[in-house]
């Protein structure tokens, strides 16, 4: 028995909270930022499109 | 009492319906995961088997059980772009992909953890965890062949005819896995010896509600940004108020 | 009524026999390629007592899944050509344009791959077999299998190389979309060898085989012309 399986026997809360939960939250943490994220890039990209398109509308 | 379906199926009104949807899901889909957990944990005695450990069955069956789910409706959605031609379909189906992968990571990861106290290894290959890891391969295939192609409509086209290979091949797949599986006589995790304390099964339902609520709430939002990068050639984008501003 | 359906039937195996005679007419001249899929293939099945040493009751264990999963590699490796030089030199859109089926273009294809790409696998089987000391009766049942197995792979193959055609980076893409495709083929052609082995029947697993053939044949043939009508459009 290595030091990890004593010590999953002794905290069995603990292994499953660190091993399980707080990793699927720590995924579902990290998918919410990134779908944030990339709002937050779509947005910038289509506005900067929309005032190059205003700017050359102004020129004509 | 006839709601237009097909006015929803326009990106144009999907948009601001999903952008109003999204926070409900979001908010009840934590709701749901905190009361499950409590009941789960505070609630469900322990199991007189497993003790502690069969805890991560609260978030192990949801994530599988989404997994599957997910590629199912991944396919159906990519069917009815291919069928129908509709954009929105298609978007949905590129929007789910990486949820579902990740939800099958999810189950990967939690079934490892739980197989190492109860079998005393991280892996072993028990036709569930190994059709997983096989649905696992699908979703990246697909994802992978959608990054590849820069055509959008190309893309969804192809990643669409991909999934719905993949979701024919896939009970082919999970019954050669499990006849495998027998032949090899593998260990199985079987529940049939203990039966589920009812606060278990509650908990479990709970936090699948969960896990289910959570997964719409990303998808709208991921489908939302996937619309506006689509679309963004078009008017009803440029005046819309986030856009303005 | 008769003798019009007669005349299709007839023109659908010309059609199919003359894509078959084209590719493998082409292939002859490209001998290298078919000889490096072959040589690959011996050489995956020869690494591996190097990897896990030369003990011979192991090896007699491991000979079917060894060279099932590198007859399953060395399949990949051919399969990016199955359209790709026809996609160049703009054949491939003249067979779109033409009057006959697709599908049945795509099959006489998928046949010629086969021909020059499993069957030098399935005849080269049995030496490699012998290198891992397989009972003879062992050795029968996994160039049945394989002979049933391999169209499969190239027929799944196929799909995977309409889908990524003209991509960058297409052969390892298309390995990750059409590995775990073929995952059950891999299964009943191991599995039967060692139903043998054990003394069983291997007729439900050569079977099984055999329906996914016919599976195989019924469906990718439409599904890759699908597949090539989206990469072209």
């Amino acid at each position: 028995m290595s030091g990890l399986d004593i010590w999953m026997r002794e905290n069995p809360l603990a292994y499953v909270w660190l091993g399980s939960y707080a990793v699927a939250m720590l995924i579902f943490a990290i998918e919410i930022a990134m779908v944030v994220h990339k709002r937050k890039i779509t947005l910038q990209q289509v506005r900067l499109m929309r005032e190059a398109e205003d700017e050359a509308e102004g020129n004509d | 009492m006839a709601i237009n379906w097909f006015k929803y199926s326009a990106p144009t009104t999907f948009y601001g319906l999903a952008g109003k949807l999204i926070p409900w899901f979001a908010i009840s889909s934590a709701i749901l995961f905190v009361v499950g957990l409590y009941i789960g944990f505070a609630v469900a005695p322990a199991d007189y088997q497993q003790g502690e450990f069969y805890r991560i069955i609260f978030i192990h069956v949801p994530s599988s059980i989404l997994s599957m789910f997910l590629y199912l409706v991944m396919a159906g959605y990519a069917a009815l772009g291919l069928i129908f031609n509709t954009r929105l379909s298609a978007m949905m189906a590129t929007a789910i992909a990486p949820t579902g992968a990740l939800f099958a990571f999810i189950s990967l990861w939690t079934g490892a953890l739980w197989g190492k106290p109860m079998w005393g290894a991280w892996w072993v290959w028990d036709a569930r965890l190994t059709s997983e890891l096989i649905l696992l391969f699908l979703y990246l295939g697909f994802i992978a062949l959608h990054a590849s192609i820069d055509d959008p409509r190309r893309a969804d086209r192809a990643s669409a005819l991909l999934a719905i290979v993949g979701s024919v091949n896939v009970p082919i797949i999970y019954f050669s896995v499990k006849w495998w599986n027998t032949l090899h006589q593998g260990s199985t995790i079987k529940f049939s010896g203990t039966s589920m304390h009812v606060a278990m099964q509650q908990a479990m339902f709970i936090t699948l509600a969960a896990c289910w609520l959570y997964a719409i709430a990303v998808v709208l939002a991921r489908v939302r940004s996937i619309i506006l990068e689509r679309e963004r050639n078009t008017t009803w984008i440029t005046e819309l108020p986030e856009v303005r501003s | 009524m008769m003798v019009a359906t007669g005349m299709k039937k007839s023109s659908m195996l010309d059609l199919l026999v003359l894509v078959i005679r084209r590719d493998l007419v082409l292939a002859m001249r490209r001998r290298a390629d078919v000889l490096t899929t072959l040589i690959f293939f011996v050489m995956v099945v020869s690494l591996f007592p190097l990897g896990v040493g030369p003990e011979m009751n192991m090896l007699r264990k491991m000979a079917a899944g060894v060279l099932w999963v590198a007859a399953l590699l060395s399949s990949m490796l051919s399969l990016g050509r199955l359209f790709s030089a026809d996609y160049l030199d703009g054949t491939l859109e003249q067979m779109m344009l033409a009057p006959q089926s697709l599908s049945m273009l795509v099959l006489g294809k998928m046949a010629a791959h086969w021909m020059v790409s499993g069957l030098p696998l399935v005849l080269m089987a049995p030496v490699l077999g012998l290198q891992f000391d397989m009972p003879v009766q062992a050795l029968g049942v996994l160039i049945i299998g394989l002979l049933l197995g391999t169209p499969v792979l190239s027929m799944v193959g196929a799909i995977g190389a309409a889908l990524t055609l003209g991509l960058r980076g297409g052969g390892v893409l298309l390995s990750l979309l059409v590995l775990p495709l073929c995952i059950p083929v891999l299964i009943f052609g191991t599995g039967a060898v060692e139903a043998v082995s054990t003394g069983l029947s291997a007729v439900s697993h050569l079977s099984l085989l055999g329906a996914l053939l016919v599976f195989a044949l019924v469906f990718t043939p439409w599904v890759t012309a699908q597949a090539l009508r989206i990469s072209m459009e």
